[in-house]
């Protein structure tokens, strides 16, 4: 059986033997395709983390760097310009409730402009037309969203710390995770689940801003709902609603470039709305919520005591006592230290379970780092001392907000140490730390309470820590959110911890689903996920893998170039002939030790890097596909290096120092701050070298600088990149 | 109670292919093996679950069948199923696999042959219904998740058919790039 001529006349009978042994082979074929295809994804997404992760590293770099600004700025000959205290430290309103309500009202809005006219109390006119306007790509005038934001804060002034709810009154509460600017997953989430109303009661678990676009229409929508359903719609604060997070995340640039009037105000009035946004929210008394986590310090009843609005970034470490002390001169050692310490000490921990094993892997070589912060914590010590820095460089210091009262401090003094009982915390210090860990906590799945990379506050909390919180307050469950989950959610210790994120496509077209929760008196929850799609044609699955490694290659791409000279330094030391060529295992090593990635290199070799004929690794190829720009300035490939790496900070910093947003800074404002930068970096750059560069960008030499130009000259180039001019 | 010295005399079966192999054919293959394994690591405690294997083998390069998997999997499975496979089981499982080169590769000539096979009228094309009935009904059937997935990346928007030849020589593309 099985011949050709057979099968003609047998066509509406079985098969013949040969076309089912086609199908098997077209079956096993695929299967095959579909599970390398699977590889990719898993480790497009492993990239994607480990990147985000190793971004929070700079974000430490960052808040150090501006509290170093901070307290050093003073002491710049006397008139250096007050460069960033007025919108780093929060401003005392000298405005009167009465007057500033009224100078709202007198506001002019144009009779061209078309967009929704709010009036206060806020209806649901008013909320729909809301809706309807932001599908239409239009923008809320600048005088709706300031009243909007006043509303907002004289009505959170009210609110505990804690809201405890009840689903008695409803059928189900329906819990959304981060939304990161992604109007179209909260509008997804609407059509799907309906609005918000006294049936449909909805609590959004933080991070409403940052990252995606449409921030501003996402807080304007969710601050609508909040006025007008007050009872049924619940906001708690995620660690994005902080001013200084939004200026390295998108949401200042975002509010500045649509609101060019009052852009300024609407972000000095964000400040007091975050901070006072409630930080938990309590579901019959037996299930709690909040956007990061908790830690083994973490207490119901002393967070309902805590003065929230004092809080108003989680990156700016309150004061301590001590920091009339001249800690200049530490601060600048400490910082290089601290970059030394950041690639020594491998015990720098991320969110990722990747990094988790990583820091198992390390804490069984280096035993004091189990359990203690990571190694780059200890930058940003500039308010407080550090514990025997020279002594024991591999010890990470303690935290500075809780030293034990055992600990004699040592504090560098002129030459020597000077030996100092540490003060007791200051209440403002338990406060924010209270608030730190609510916010920034992740969940493990190791036993115990790890301080997270980010110093002082917000841990890694096991599943015992999750079970002794929920015991000691009589609770069944935490539902939290803060971390990118592919299926939009995911389950731990033992299903007492629900993580919730409703932001699909997070790292990029196709990277995972979006989620929420609904959760009926019997507190069983049921998820609901859902992809938004950006093109009208569905996209195949091995196109949208193929859309979000391309993405994640081209990040990892640019990682490798960011550190081009270390990494070719190491692989020439493999390279003693001069051949061009390792092999695979020693570019894996090389790759690993230097990106302190913890990704699988074996695998994504093929990606990033050429084979010769004979199967070894040309280590050069790795560096081909990303083409600099011409720096405008001619300077040496460690500078162009480090100015790429830092890129984003030297953005922030410059937007900061540009306070109109004009895109201009004068030469004397950007030489102060290069100084200043390159010092806490302990970069060495002579000031022949600062001022050449900054006449040199200077094009039309009328002493202002042109920043978008200084900053394009320096930005890596891709040949083929279109979709970075796309996300300008 | 196991003495040092009888612990010693127990010769596992990577120390004999580590003998008649070279080293670097062995190191470069497990780590290999690891880094595929790692990728599905969730809990980073050297554990993945059971329903992931089929997927790390193939994507180390090996088409097994599901009946080869369904094999595998008893024999990498404790006896007391957990539902994970631990990777001290999986790695010499997995090494031998890749050193015997089980499993080999279907080549793009013979994935284009079997299609030809299933297109009896020598159309040059195939109807999504024709295929859909082949692999969903013969052989290990497609789920309809699977069949579904397949026929958006197969059928042609335009002519709702499916040329195989172009299919065929897209889907090898893109599965070395």
């Amino acid at each position: 059986m099985g011949c050709g001529t057979s099968i003609a006349i047998e066509n509406q009978t079985r098969p013949s033997e040969t076309a089912m042994k086609a199908a098997i082979l077209i079956q096993r074929w695929y299967r095959r395709y579909v599970a390398h295809l699977e590889m990719r994804r898993r480790y497009t997404w492993n990239i994607f983390q480990s990147i985000e992760y190793a971004g929070e590293q700079d974000q430490l770099q960052l808040s150090s760097f501006f509290s170093f600004m901070l307290d050093n700025v003073t002491q710049m000959n006397g008139n250096g310009p007050d460069l960033i205290s007025h919108l780093l430290d929060s401003v005392v309103d000298p405005l009167t409730e009465e007057v500033r309500q009224l100078k709202y009202e007198q506001i002019v809005v144009s009779e061209s402009y078309s967009g929704p006219r709010l009036s206060f109390p806020l209806s649901v006119t008013d909320t729909n037309a809301l809706l309807s306007a932001f599908k239409e790509e239009q923008t809320l005038h600048g005088k709706y969203v300031l009243q909007l934001l006043y509303e907002t804060k004289k009505f959170l002034k009210q609110m505990p710390n804690v809201i405890y709810l009840s689903t008695s009154y409803a059928k189900e509460i329906t819990i959304c995770g981060d939304l990161h600017g992604s109007l179209d997953d909260l509008l997804l989430i609407f059509y799907k689940n309906g609005l918000p109303s006294a049936e449909n009661p909805y609590i959004f678990n933080g991070d409403f801003v940052d990252r995606g676009k449409k921030s501003t229409e996402i807080i304007i929508i969710l601050f609508a709902f909040l006025l007008l359903y007050p009872d049924h719609m619940h906001l708690n604060r995620g660690n994005h609603e902080d001013h200084i997070m939004n200026l390295r995340y998108g949401f200042t640039k975002e509010v500045m470039q649509k609101y060019k009037t009052h852009g300024r105000e609407i972000l000095q009035l964000l400040q007091d709305v975050f901070s006072l946004l409630p930080l938990a929210t309590v579901i019959d008394n037996k299930v709690l919520i909040v956007h990061g986590g908790i830690s083994d310090k973490t207490d119901l009843d002393f967070l309902s005591t805590v003065e929230r609005h004092k809080v108003k970034s989680a990156l700016r470490l309150p004061k301590r006592s001590t920091d009339h002390l001249n800690v200049r001169s530490c601060s600048r050692s400490s910082s290089r230290h601290s970059r030394r310490s950041r690639m020594d000490s491998p015990c720098s921990s991320g969110r990722s379970s990747r990094a988790s094993r990583r820091r198992k892997k390390h804490s069984t070589k280096q035993g004091s780092c189990s359990s203690s912060s990571s190694s780059s914590s200890s930058s940003s010590s500039v308010c407080s001392p550090r514990v025997s820095s020279r002594n024991t460089p591999r010890r990470p210091p303690p935290s500075p907000s809780l030293p034990s009262p055992t600990d004699v401090l040592q504090v560098p003094f002129l030459d020597s140490f000077v030996s100092l009982e540490p003060p007791e915390p200051p209440r403002e210090e338990l406060e924010w730390q209270q608030v730190v860990d609510i916010l920034w906590s992740d969940p493990k799945n190791q036993n115990g309470c790890s301080l997270n990379s980010f110093r002082g506050g917000g841990c890694y909390f096991g599943p015992d820590v999750t079970q002794a919180l929920l015991q000691k307050h009589d609770l069944c469950l935490l539902i939290r959110s803060h971390e990118c989950k592919q299926e939009g959610y995911e389950l731990c210790h033992n299903g007492q911890v629900i993580t919730i994120f409703s932001a699909s496509n997070y790292y990029e077209e196709g990277s995972n689903r979006g989620a929420y929760i609904k959760l009926g008196p019997e507190l069983v929850p049921r998820f609901f996920q859902y992809q938004v799609s950006r093109s009208t044609r569905k996209l195949t699955l091995h196109q949208r893998v193929r859309v979000a490694e391309g993405s994640a290659l081209r990040a990892l791409k640019e990682k490798l170039y960011a550190q081009r000279s270390e990494l070719m330094a190491a692989f020439q030391q493999y390279d003693i002939d001069n051949t061009g060529r390792i092999s695979t295992s020693e570019w894996a090593q090389v790759v690993e030790s230097v990106l302190r990635l913890d990704l699988p290199w074996r695998t994504l070799r093929p990606r990033l890097a050429r084979l010769s004929a004979d199967g070894n690794v040309e280590y050069g190829s790795c560096f081909e596909d990303i083409s600099p720009g011409e720096p405008i300035p001619p300077v040496t490939p460690n500078l162009a290096e480090t100015l790429y790496r830092y890129r984003t900070d030297l953005e922030i910093i410059f937007n900061i120092i540009d306070k109109d947003h004009s895109g201009q800074i004068s030469i004397e404002e950007f030489r102060q701050t290069w100084k200043l930068f390159t010092s806490h970096l302990g970069v060495a750059v002579n000031d022949q070298t600062i001022d050449d560069m900054a006449r040199s960008i200077d094009f039309n030499k009328d002493g202002s600088i042109d920043f978008n130009e200084f900053l394009e000259a320096f930005r890596v180039v891709h040949k083929l990149d279109v979709k970075e001019q796309q996300q300008g | 109670e196991v003495t040092e010295t009888s612990k010693k005399s127990i010769v596992t079966f990577s120390e004999i292919h580590h003998f008649l192999l070279s080293d670097t054919i062995i190191t470069e293959t497990q780590k290999r093996i690891s880094n595929a394994f790692d990728v599905f690591d969730h809990e980073s405690n050297k554990t993945v679950d059971v329903r992931e294997i089929g997927t790390i083998i193939r994507s180390l390069g090996c088409f097994p069948s599901e009946a080869d998997l369904h094999d595998i999997i008893a024999e990498l499975e404790e006896e007391e199923p957990t539902g994970f496979v631990r990777y001290e089981k999986f790695l010499p499982t997995m090494t031998k696999i890749l050193l015997e080169r089980k499993f080999r590769p279907i080549t793009e000539d013979l994935l284009l042959q079997a299609f030809e096979v299933l297109d009896q009228q020598k159309k040059g094309h195939l109807e999504p219904e024709e295929l859909t009935k082949y692999l969903t009904q013969e052989g290990e059937p497609f789920t309809q998740e699977e069949m579904d997935e397949m026929l958006s990346a197969a059928v042609d928007p335009d002519k709702n058919v499916i040329l195989y030849k172009d299919f065929v020589s897209m889907m090898t593309f893109d599965d070395t790039r």
